[in-house]
């Protein structure tokens, strides 16, 4: 098993689990970034807790992948059970380290759109909103984002800021007095960090079984390199191999098994 | 006096036209689709419809032509990503145009509880530098002593229906499990209807006051049906029919196919033709361990 290549949602997964730390705060969406969780409690974050939207905090690694927040094997075992406003309260208060987040468009200032394709009057794709995102991209101290790689989804400047990064010029945290946004966006083909002065997407590192052309074709910004050459994403280390295996066992989420 | 209504007669008081409906407080549990088909039934227009998330309740009712104006933080369909009725009113207006209010989760807890305090809006950090500070539900930003905040407008639903493991006659309820923005919804809106799986004797709730999450003096009607908020899950009865989404995902793509599936499934005799349609297979499945877990 431990010689196995990682296919490209499994390594977006591991890859993007890595980026949150043990005893940490995170505010948890649904599906890949419930994954990604869930990932990290059962290797090396055992300490995490992670907040759920409608309601739910929980400290213990869940059994299996479930589909949404609200199901029992979310809910049973879980450290409180509240208002979603007590979790959004403690949010605005700098309480919540990091969030993870998906999309159906990102830009190279890691600002994502979840709600209009075209103009919001007169939508082109009706998608169906922020529902939390807009709050954890405002209010957790650091953003994890996940996405498909492809040229629709990653793309030169987003229509529509459902999830705020830094802005249309990397600069609107700035000018708001805020701190936080995007840490690593982490796609299915590489992953990349914000921590240039700008703000801007750069390139570090690519998954294994992937060229430099190969992200490049698909990303809708110029490449901007973090060093001299792209390192490869590290290899999934058997930890990460078998708690994948254990919460995705059928390869239903990440197409593996 | 008891508050018990039937389901008929429950929607028939308190959905009227143009009045405006908050559901699916508890965000993907509990979503009261018990009550969602019978507006369908009932044909109750120009409805106003509000809700954080609600799954596929909004495209439901949007695709049935009952609704004029969304107030949402999310509307779609949960198994399958976009909501086809929805897409179709806001890109081709059919079957007729919907005006999108747009909020955040954490907006629409705001805006209800500032309802819910009697103060026309309260202040929050989230949403400046989102486009969502220009929806038409009002956000202004201002600034508090050099700090850029956005006031959220109070929103006052004319109705809730509440959904909830348990009530008594007196609307007295109680909700295991996550509540999401039940609490600020109850105490925002006019009116107060609670759709619970399990109608308990009076007092089994009452002794113990200080675990209820509705008292019933903030009640007008409760109504009881048996599998009142399928095919969302129950905590403690049953699981999330994902199945059942997944397969409305795919006959919903077609409006011709969307009709038959409200033929199906909605235009039936009532709940207990729902269930009869379901049948006693599907419904003991939801129930299993299997099916209580929601694992894919």
């Amino acid at each position: 098993m431990a010689l196995k290549e990682p296919n490209p949602v499994q390594m977006m997964v591991i890859e993007a689990a890595r980026h949150i730390r043990d005893g940490e705060i995170a505010n948890v969406g649904m599906r890949l970034p419930l994954l990604a969780f869930a990932l990290a409690k059962m290797t090396h974050a055992p300490h995490a807790l992670g907040f759920f939207d409608a309601g739910i905090v929980r400290s213990l690694p869940v059994k299996k992948a479930f589909v949404t927040m609200c199901d029992a094997e979310n809910v049973r075992g879980s450290v409180w059970c509240t208002d979603m406003m007590d979790l959004m309260n403690l949010m605005q208060r700098g309480k919540v380290d990091v969030g993870i987040l998906g999309g159906a468009e990102v830009d190279g200032f890691g600002n994502l759109n979840t709600s209009y394709i075209g103009p919001a009057d007169a939508p082109r794709v009706k998608l169906p909103g922020s529902g939390g995102a807009c709050d954890i991209a405002m209010l957790s101290r650091r953003t994890v984002i996940m996405m498909a790689h492809d040229k629709r989804r990653l793309v030169s400047r987003v229509q529509y800021i459902t999830s705020l990064g830094y802005g249309h010029d990397g600069r609107e945290r700035e000018r708001l007095h805020i701190g936080g946004g995007p840490e690593v966006l982490v796609t299915d083909r590489a992953t990349f960090t914000f921590h240039n002065d700008e703000h801007r997407a750069a390139l570090h590192s690519i998954h294994p079984g992937f060229t430099l052309s190969e992200v490049a074709d698909r990303t809708g910004w110029e490449i901007i390199p973090q060093g001299a050459v792209p390192m490869q994403t590290k290899l999934p280390s058997d930890t990460e191999w078998s708690a994948l295996g254990r919460l995705d066992p059928d390869g239903f989420w990440t197409g593996g098994g | 006096m008891s508050k018990v209504l039937s389901l008929t007669d429950a929607i028939h008081e308190y959905i009227t036209p143009h009045c405006s409906v908050f559901i699916g407080a508890a965000h993907e549990a509990l979503i009261p689709f018990a009550a969602v088909y019978e507006i369908i039934r009932q044909g109750t227009q120009h409805l106003t419809f509000c809700a954080p998330i609600s799954d596929i309740a909004s495209d439901l009712l949007v695709g049935a032509g009952l609704v004029d104006c969304i107030y949402a933080a999310w509307s779609g369909n949960v198994s399958g990503g976009l909501g086809h009725n929805l897409r179709r009113a806001a890109e081709h207006g059919v079957p007729h145009a919907v005006e999108m209010v747009d909020y955040s989760n954490y907006a629409m807890a705001l805006a209800l509880q500032a309802a819910a305090m009697g103060v026309p809006f309260l202040p929050t950090r989230s949403l400046n530098g989102s486009d969502l500070i220009r929806s038409r539900a009002g956000f202004e930003p201002f600034m508090w002593h050099g700090q850029p905040l956005v006031a959220v407008p109070a929103l006052q639903p004319d109705v809730v229906i509440l959904g909830v493991q348990k009530a008594d006659a007196d609307g007295n309820a109680a909700i295991d499990g996550p509540v999401g923005m039940t609490h600020e919804s109850l105490m925002a809106a006019r009116h107060v209807v609670v759709l619970c799986e399990e109608l308990v004797a009076k007092g089994h709730l009452g002794q113990e006051s200080w675990h209820l999450t509705v008292p019933g003096f903030l009640v007008d009607a409760v109504v009881a049906v048996p599998y009142a908020f399928h095919p969302s899950p129950c905590l403690g009865y049953y699981g999330r029919d994902t199945a059942f989404f997944q397969q409305y995902h795919r006959e919903s793509r077609d409006p011709q196919e969307f009709h038959q599936w409200l033929q199906d499934w909605v235009y039936v005799d009532g709940h207990a033709d729902y269930l009869r349609r379901l049948g006693k297979d599907r419904l003991t499945h939801v129930k299993s361990e299997e099916g209580v877990m929601s694992w894919p």
